[in-house]
């Protein structure tokens, strides 16, 4: 048990990392990014690279992975989604652009680096031995814990202390009114998917150190990201963690027990039943 | 927006003419009939996706109806010994029942929730026949299903792919140009307005959904005596994906739409056959130019219109 609950923990701060991300895009443009997974997948390959491959040291990978990546979703914003979103009432037309960027992503990422799986050096070696053998606990899972929850604390101070922060709470509140305050909507809206994609590379570029990589690891990303802020609320920071918490617990229950299959079937019966009492997910708002 | 009835008739007319006179044309290649029928079956499958953006839902799910439809012809067929004269209206019926009643569930959430849960619902459907044991033989699927006419020639279910499309055509025509279709209009632009004039909008929300899922399984069940198989992966998250695009490339005000845009892109992908690896990236980049450049499809462009010249008293 004590085991379950530490993979779940594990797995839930990295997740949570995941979900931050795609929330924080939803929250800022309402709009679903399909292709958080891949930037997932590609800010794993820049730091397998960079870390694995040339040797960069760690935290310059990393941080790398995650500028790669916010560059990316900058240019994805400026260049695809504003003039959608400009040019279309529909909430369709700039889903199908998200669906079409995460095909885009794929299929390029396999075209540069293969089907073949890739992994780097773990960051820690060694294994902490909890409760005299009832359970083990890698340093490397641990660290890469420990990192993403900085990470987390890291976006949470940012968003909540500083004036852009500020700026894109008030933009993800009411757009109108942000904009009569002052704000730059246009560029708010562009960092806030700078910030998503780039938490998106920096999850893919932690770990790979426990998980490798390959180009199509994007879509099962994707749908886990959707569950997680599922569960907790789709466009709100403290649902995304909540939600990427019991997503991870739950994998980790299921995997013990079930096979992966069966465990995800069991995971999106139990989310269809848990939507029929909180339809907006536990702290969400009826975005509709 | 006022609805261009009669260049939506022409158009459908006009496709399923040239599709029923076109065999002898070709001299009846296997090829290109296969190529039709497949065209057909998505066309078909595509029609129920455009029925649920009537009602203001991204159905993503659509490809989890088409599997059950043809999971349950296969079974019918293989394991249970029946014709597939029974067993096609038989899976029908079945991915409408399952349609209401998921839908009586899942129909209460509304843009992004219900877009996201869809994905996972077509997952879990795949997922409960990977894990259906016998029954769905797991990742094997069913193979070597009879076809439902005898003979070598493909003519037979080449024609029965013309009849299904003109039935789902028929019917999303009759919902859409009805009383039912200006409720489906009045729920997607604003289902509390409705409701406050009386729509009861839960019923007409899961009849639509329900219609949309027969249509699925519809195409689902003509795929797997088609194929003469039926697997798992046979309709997954990605087909879902490509179904909308459909929709939108042909254009979501027009009935034809969908089989506009199920025609269009599979016709073009079995003329790209030499870049058979890039599909997926044709698509994706193919999504993101629709998007920027055909918000409305190509059913909208002026060019396009075959009523133009038929009205009388027109100002220019």
């Amino acid at each position: 048990m004590l085991q379950i609950l530490i993979n779940g923990l594990i797995l839930g701060s990295a997740y949570a990392l995941i979900a931050l991300g795609l929330t924080m895009v939803f929250s800022i443009m309402r709009v679903v990014n399909f292709a958080h997974g891949q930037m997932y997948m590609l800010g794993g390959f820049v730091m397998y690279y960079l870390y694995g491959q040339f040797g960069f040291p760690f935290w310059l990978a990393l941080l790398l992975a995650g500028a790669t990546l916010g560059v990316i979703g900058m240019a994805f914003n400026r260049f695809l989604f504003q003039p959608v979103l400009a040019s279309s009432k529909r909430e369709e037309s700039s889903m199908l652009m998200a669906v079409g960027t995460a095909l885009l992503l794929e299929n390029v990422a396999l075209s540069l680096f293969g089907e073949k799986q890739r992994g780097v050096p773990t960051l820690i070696d060694g294994v902490l031995i909890l409760n005299d053998g009832d359970a083990y606990l890698p340093y490397s899972n641990l660290a890469v814990a420990v990192i993403s929850i900085g990470f987390i604390v890291a976006l949470l101070l940012f968003v909540q202390y500083t004036k852009p922060g500020r700026a894109l709470r008030a933009v993800a509140q009411d757009k109108e009114a942000a904009l009569l305050q002052g704000v730059n909507v246009k560029f708010i809206t562009t960092l806030g998917f700078a910030i998503g994609a780039a938490l998106a590379g920096i999850a893919g570029g932690l770990l790979v150190t426990l998980y490798g990589v390959n180009a199509g690891v994007g879509t099962n990303i994707s749908t886990k990201a959707f569950i997680m802020i599922m569960i907790g609320g789709a466009g709100v920071t403290s649902g995304a963690i909540v939600g990427g918490f019991v997503l991870g617990m739950a994998e980790a229950i299921g995997y013990d027990l079930l096979p992966s299959s069966m465990t995800y079937l069991l995971i999106f019966v139990a989310m269809i039943v848990f939507l029929i009492f909180k339809p907006n997910g536990l702290f969400g708002k009826p975005w509709g | 927006m006022k609805l261009d009835k009669r260049r939506d008739f022409s158009v459908i007319l006009l496709i399923l003419g040239v599709l029923v006179v076109l065999p002898l044309g070709i001299g009846h290649s296997r090829y290109l009939m296969s190529v039709l029928m497949n065209c057909a079956g998505v066309a078909v499958i595509a029609s129920g996706v455009w029925l649920t953006f009537c009602i203001g839902r991204i159905n993503i799910c659509q490809a989890g109806f088409a599997l059950i439809g043809g999971y349950v012809t296969a079974i019918l067929i293989a394991k249970a010994g029946l014709s597939f004269w029974i067993a096609l209206p038989l899976s029908c019926l079945a991915s409408a029942l399952c349609g209401a009643l998921i839908g009586s569930v899942i129909l209460k959430l509304k843009g992004i929730y219900f877009s996201m849960l869809t994905i996972c619902l077509t997952e879990a459907i795949r997922l409960a026949f990977l894990n259906g044991g016998d029954l769905t033989q797991g990742s094997k699927g069913i193979t070597g299903l009879p076809q439902p006419f005898s003979g070598d020639s493909a003519l037979p279910l080449y024609y029965l792919g013309i009849a299904l499309l003109a039935i789902a055509l028929g019917v999303v025509w009759r919902v859409h140009y009805s009383r039912l279709g200006g409720i489906f209009r009045a729920m997607r632009l604003n289902e509390d307005l409705a409701e406050s004039f009386g729509v009861n909008v839960w019923r007409y929300r899961i009849m639509a959904f329900s219609i949309a899922c027969a249509l699925g399984g519809l195409g689902g069940s003509y795929f797997s005596v088609f194929t003469q198989s039926v697997y798992p992966q046979s309709f997954t998250v990605e087909h879902s994906i490509y179904y909308m695009l459909f929709c939108f490339l042909g254009g979501l005000e027009y009935v034809s739409g969908a089989m506009i845009g199920a025609f269009a892109l599979t016709i073009l992908f079995e003329l790209l056959q030499d870049f058979q690896q890039y599909q997926s990236l044709i698509y994706g980049v193919l999504m993101i130019v629709v998007m920027l450049t055909l918000p409305n499809g190509l059913m909208a462009l002026r060019s396009f219109s075959f009523s133009r010249p038929f009205r009388k008293g027109e100002a220019k």
